[in-house]
């Protein structure tokens, strides 16, 4: 028995006096019936060693068979799974338990461990003899037999396991099942099996094998492993048998976790799974710190660029009684960002316009003004697609002089409007987040409107990424994206009525444009609304953007006159063009500054929900505006201010599903007509009449000539 | 015995602890209202201070009066007039149908009747925006055989379905379609019953960017129709849902880290306004649907 047990652990019996004795003296009296343990632990190591093929096999009972509910099977099962491997170090093993146990022990390298086998071995042999005398079971009383041995072995420790009060009788009859099973697996081993196993070990011992190996895997966190903890907890509730061991057996897990203070040693590789958080931290730093980095001496520039930074976190505050908006904090970046745009540039007003989500990142949009002076890279971008396209064009004319030019020409690229005009009053400015850089969106053109009308696609949070649709849209995601902004900001941009009036010289100065009045300043008389008011009726808000005609454009541009003004060539197509109704007449949206009252109804709906903020304190709130068409564009008035703001993914909303738009109309062929039919061979009759005719006129002419001839003659 | 010590006051300090944890987890509960409208908050969906502080009074109650063992405060449905605000009650066994609750001011609640399979084929016949108010009634006409003798000619019918019937139907279609819970939220038992996984830590970062770490909060559809290859690496114990990374589109998810990879949100492309948040390596999850109720059947044309 001894050989069997760690060094450090005889040590310990020696030491503990009483508890140690019993132990010793079953191992000294076998004739008791009852001690039958460790007689069998002792008679199996010494003449039966070298049976360990044999005796690993008869574990698939033990694991395998057992119905799950019984706790025994936990412990038994575990104990069942040690694989033979381990127990090669000891110097027999037999029957499965005794080799589990030993195994089981093996780990175990603690004082504490040691101590508590052999306190814990010396109840069940109590218990033993309470149970021969009651059941008088005959088991007890032949131990010769190997299914005995199993039995005795085992029931020292089942009753390890189960300390609690369980009555003699409810285990006489597990006890019998326990027996059934290993007598059975024993036999099948014994007669055609014992050489079997060693050749091919069977599915379950390599599972069983899997299994240890797996639990005695070492966490590279902390450095242990779980096959460790398990007998280190089994040891603790062993040692210290708390009542109720299962319901806190998460607790003392955790009590043996804390034992174990291990250093945590160097590893060669870093984590490098947060880099991302650090970067964006960093980045957001710079945020924090501009302010401090700048200095005092700038302050008359703070002074300028004060003034075109908004405050966000007003307009944060009240689009947050609306139950919109971002959280607190992204809004104070997004606020230094803003503060951050301003000051690199030549900003005289900016705006946060909104956000606008997307599938991998999502797009912060900051509306800006710039003041004079900006734009000019731009301009020179735009011209050159355009000279190339003259260039196509030059070329094509070479060609004509042998070969029918096609006669397509593609419909008339409609100009974009001005910087500061129209649709382009507004500079964007996007990033994806606070902190990161922020990137000019390009001006829009009026194509990309009208594309960006047939198509809806989601942004995917890259610029340039490209954007594949049915219609071919002219551009990359940053062209959709500002067309998308142009289309909500004329939509959704509202303001209460009399906040903006029109201008007086400014509007004389431009008049130029047929649109009419397009400029509007604040209103310095205005003295607000009531906020019941902008509640109850739409007409109290006006759109204070111009509304984009179908055309693409703000303001009415003729295509006809222009291409008068060019060549001639396009006369033609002028004409067809002249057949549509579209481009002759001119398109006329609402004029600026129209209530959304009489905004087009989708279907019935009304474009617009207002709501108080708040019904229980009305004299507080603000009113709330929600457009339904642009779902996410919300607007806010407390009569005095008021703020748009959008959220959302850029799509506007419509009752039915997108339809994606009709294939454009088959060209028709040429008609078919005297240029395109030819006639029929001449036959032989026409020619021969033909050349009659031809020889009469030849005499004639051979006369006339003659005559002349003669009369020349004469002259 | 020494163990003696462990007794009372142990097991009094463990129950404290078993009800901080079961709180912790899962959908938008009532005592996590705020933390959670704050980690969702990027996508722009929030409550107003009033609504939130009503919520707050008004679902305690609400779990006292119906005896639930927990309240979520589901989303809220934007109308027209006015908006549905959503909450849930949750059993202790968490795949267990819910019972749905709505009100319109946050403060009264009612209770909604279970939805039915006849209610979702009534109401998928209507489109369009939600009103706002329960007793609206959407008309709908649609043709009906009608045998009179040997005829069978087609007749007119004016079909009135309420908006409260709407309401049920769409709620649970959105549950079926697009509630979802982290991978390891929750695990079988092995008698059946599904419970909260005290012991789940968050995912890991690698693994939170991953749609296959995100089931579908319903009873499995798609698991019985898995191959014996594909159940092989699943977990019996906790891969009993389905999982996301087969939904139909493909790409019917946004999947986004935010606040440099502190939070990661998940926002459903079919049901455009349902945004889940689980910041990695916590046990903070869950998911708000706030929207008009419609769902997004122009999904494919859009990616």
């Amino acid at each position: 028995m001894e050989d069997s047990i760690p060094v450090n652990q005889k040590i310990e019996h020696q030491e503990l006096g009483e508890t140690g004795r019993p132990w010793e003296e079953t191992v000294t009296t076998s004739q008791n019936p009852e001690l039958g343990l460790s007689e069998a632990l002792e008679l199996e190591q010494g003449p039966e060693t070298g049976l360990q093929p044999r005796s690993s096999p008869p574990r698939m009972p033990l694991s395998g068979d057992r119905t799950p509910d019984r706790p025994v099977d936990d412990l038994l099962g575990l104990r069942a799974s040690f694989p033979p491997s381990s127990s090669q170090e000891l110097p027999s093993t037999l029957s499965p338990l005794t080799l589990a146990r030993q195994d089981f022990m093996a780990p175990w390298q603690s004082d504490k461990t040691t101590s508590v086998i052999s306190e814990a071995e010396t109840p069940p042999f109590g218990h033993l003899e309470q149970l021969s005398d009651k059941g008088g079971s005959t088991p007890h009383q032949t131990c010769q037999s190997k299914e005995n041995t199993f039995q005795q072995t085992k029931y020292p420790l089942y009753e390890l396991r189960d300390v609690s009060n369980h009555t003699s009788k409810q285990k006489d009859l597990r006890f019998d099942i326990f027996q059934e099973d290993d007598s059975n697996s024993n036999y099948h081993l014994d007669q055609p099996e014992s050489g079997a196993s060693e050749v091919a070990p069977s599915m379950l011992e390599i599972a069983i094998q899997n299994t240890k190996a797996y639990l005695l895997k070492t966490s590279s966190k902390s450095g242990l492993n779980l096959y460790d903890h398990l007998s280190e907890m089994l040891t603790t509730v062993l040692d210290k048998r708390p009542e109720n061991a299962v319901d806190i057996i998460e607790n003392i897990s955790q009590d043996v976790k804390m034992e174990h203070f291990s250093k945590k040693l160097d590893t060669l590789q870093n984590e490098n799974e947060m880099l991302p958080t650090y970067e964006i931290a960093e980045k957001q730093k710079t945020l924090f710190l501009q302010g401090n980095l700048e200095g005092a001496d700038q302050e008359l520039e703070d002074e300028i660029a004060e003034h075109a930074l908004p405050n966000i976190m007003e307009s944060a505050f009240y689009f947050e009684q609306a139950g919109v908006g971002l959280g607190t904090d992204e809004t104070y970046r997004i606020f230094l960002a803003l503060k951050q745009l301003t000051d690199t540039h030549s900003i005289q007003k900016c705006r946060f316009w909104g956000k606008i989500l997307g599938l991998e990142m999502n797009y912060i949009v900051a509306e800006v003004e710039f003041r004079e002076g900006e734009d000019e890279e731009e301009v020179e971008e735009e011209d050159v697609p355009e000279e190339r396209d003259n260039g196509d064009r030059e070329a094509d004319e070479d060609d004509e002089d042998e070969l029918p030019r096609p006669f397509y020409k593609a419909p008339q690229a409609i100009p974009k409007e001005e910087s500061r005009t129209g649709a382009n009053k507004y500079v964007y400015f996007v990033c994806n987040e606070p902190g990161r850089p922020w990137v000019k969106l390009p001006a829009v053109t009026p194509a990309q409107i009208v594309i960006a009308r047939k198509i809806k696609k989601f942004f995917t949070g890259r610029l340039d990424n490209p954007i594949i649709s049915y219609p071919p849209f002219p551009g990359n995601e940053s062209n959709y994206l500002r067309a998308q902004i142009a289309r909500i900001s004329a939509g959704t941009h509202v303001s209460p009525l009399g906040f903006y009036h029109f201008g007086e010289e400014e509007g004389e100065e431009e008049e130029e444009i047929e649109s009419g009045r397009d400029s509007f300043e604040e209103n310095p008389d205005f003295e607000g609304i009531q906020v019941i008011d902008l509640v109850e009726s739409l007409s109290n808000w006006v759109h204070h953007v111009q509304h984009i005609l179908p055309q693409g454009r703000c303001n009415w541009f003729n295509p006809i006159q222009k291409s008068e003004e060019e060549e001639e060539e396009e006369d033609e197509e002028k004409e067809e063009k002249g057949e549509e109704p579209d481009d002759i007449e001119q398109e006329v949206g609402p004029p600026l500054l129209t209530p959304i009252s009489e905004d087009l109804e989708i279907q019935n709906i009304s474009p617009w929900t207002t709501r108080l903020s708040s019904n229980l304190i009305p004299q507080y709130a603000i009113a709330v505006l929600r457009s339904n068409l642009w779902p996410g564009a919300y607007a806010f008035s407390n009569g005095k201010k008021f703020e748009n703001f959008y959220i959302g993914w850029g799509h506007k909303y419509s009752p039915d599903s997108y339809t994606p738009p009709v294939p454009p109309p088959v060209y028709q062929e040429y008609p078919i007509g005297p240029e395109i039919m030819e006639m029929d061979d001449p036959t032989v009759e026409e020619e021969q009449t033909f050349r009659a005719a031809q020889e009469a006129v030849q005499e004639e002419n051979e006369e006339t000539e003659e005559e002349e001839d003669e009369e020349d003659d004469y002259d | 015995m020494e163990g003696r010590g462990f007794g009372f006051p142990w097991t009094r300090f463990l129950l404290a602890t078993r009800r901080a944890l079961s709180r912790a987890a899962d959908g938008m509960d009532a005592e996590s209202l705020l933390l959670s409208l704050e980690l969702a908050s990027g996508s722009g969906q929030g409550l107003s201070p009033d609504r939130r502080a009503s919520l707050l009074t008004s679902l305690t109650l609400v779990k006292r009066d119906y005896r639930f063992d927990r309240v979520l405060f589901w989303g809220r449905i934007l109308g027209l007039v006015g908006d549905y605000y959503i909450a849930q009650g949750v059993s202790e066994d968490q795949l267990a149908p819910r019972k749905t609750l709505y009100s319109l001011n946050c403060m009264e609640w009612s209770l909604l009747p279970p939805a039915t399979e006849e209610m979702e084929t009534q109401t998928s016949v209507v489109k369009g925006r939600f009103m706002g108010d329960p007793s609206h009634e959407y008309e709908h006409t649609e043709l009906q055989k009608v045998n009179e003798g040997e005829k069978v000619f087609e007749e007119e019918v004016v079909v009135q379905i309420k908006e409260e019937t709407r309401l049920v139907s769409v709620i649970d279609q959105i549950d079926k379609a697009v509630a979802i819970i982290p991978r390891g939220a929750l695990f079988k038992t092995p008698f059946g019953p599904i419970s909260v996984n005290r012991t789940f830590e968050g995912l890991s970062l690698s693994e939170a960017k991953k749609l296959s770490s995100y089931f579908h909060f319903r009873e499995p559809v798609e698991l019985k129709n898995k191959t014996l290859l594909e159940k092989a690496e699943l977990d019996p114990s906790l891969d009993f849902m389905d999982s996301l990374e087969h939904d139909i589109p493909k790409g019917s998810w946004s999947v986004q880290m935010e606040r440099g990879n502190a939070l990661v949100v998940l926002r459903s492309l079919l049901w455009p306004g349902l945004t889940f948040y689980h910041a990695p390596r916590t046990k903070n999850y869950g998911y708000i649907y706030v929207g008009t109720g419609e769902k997004n059947l122009d999904l494919p044309f859009m990616l």
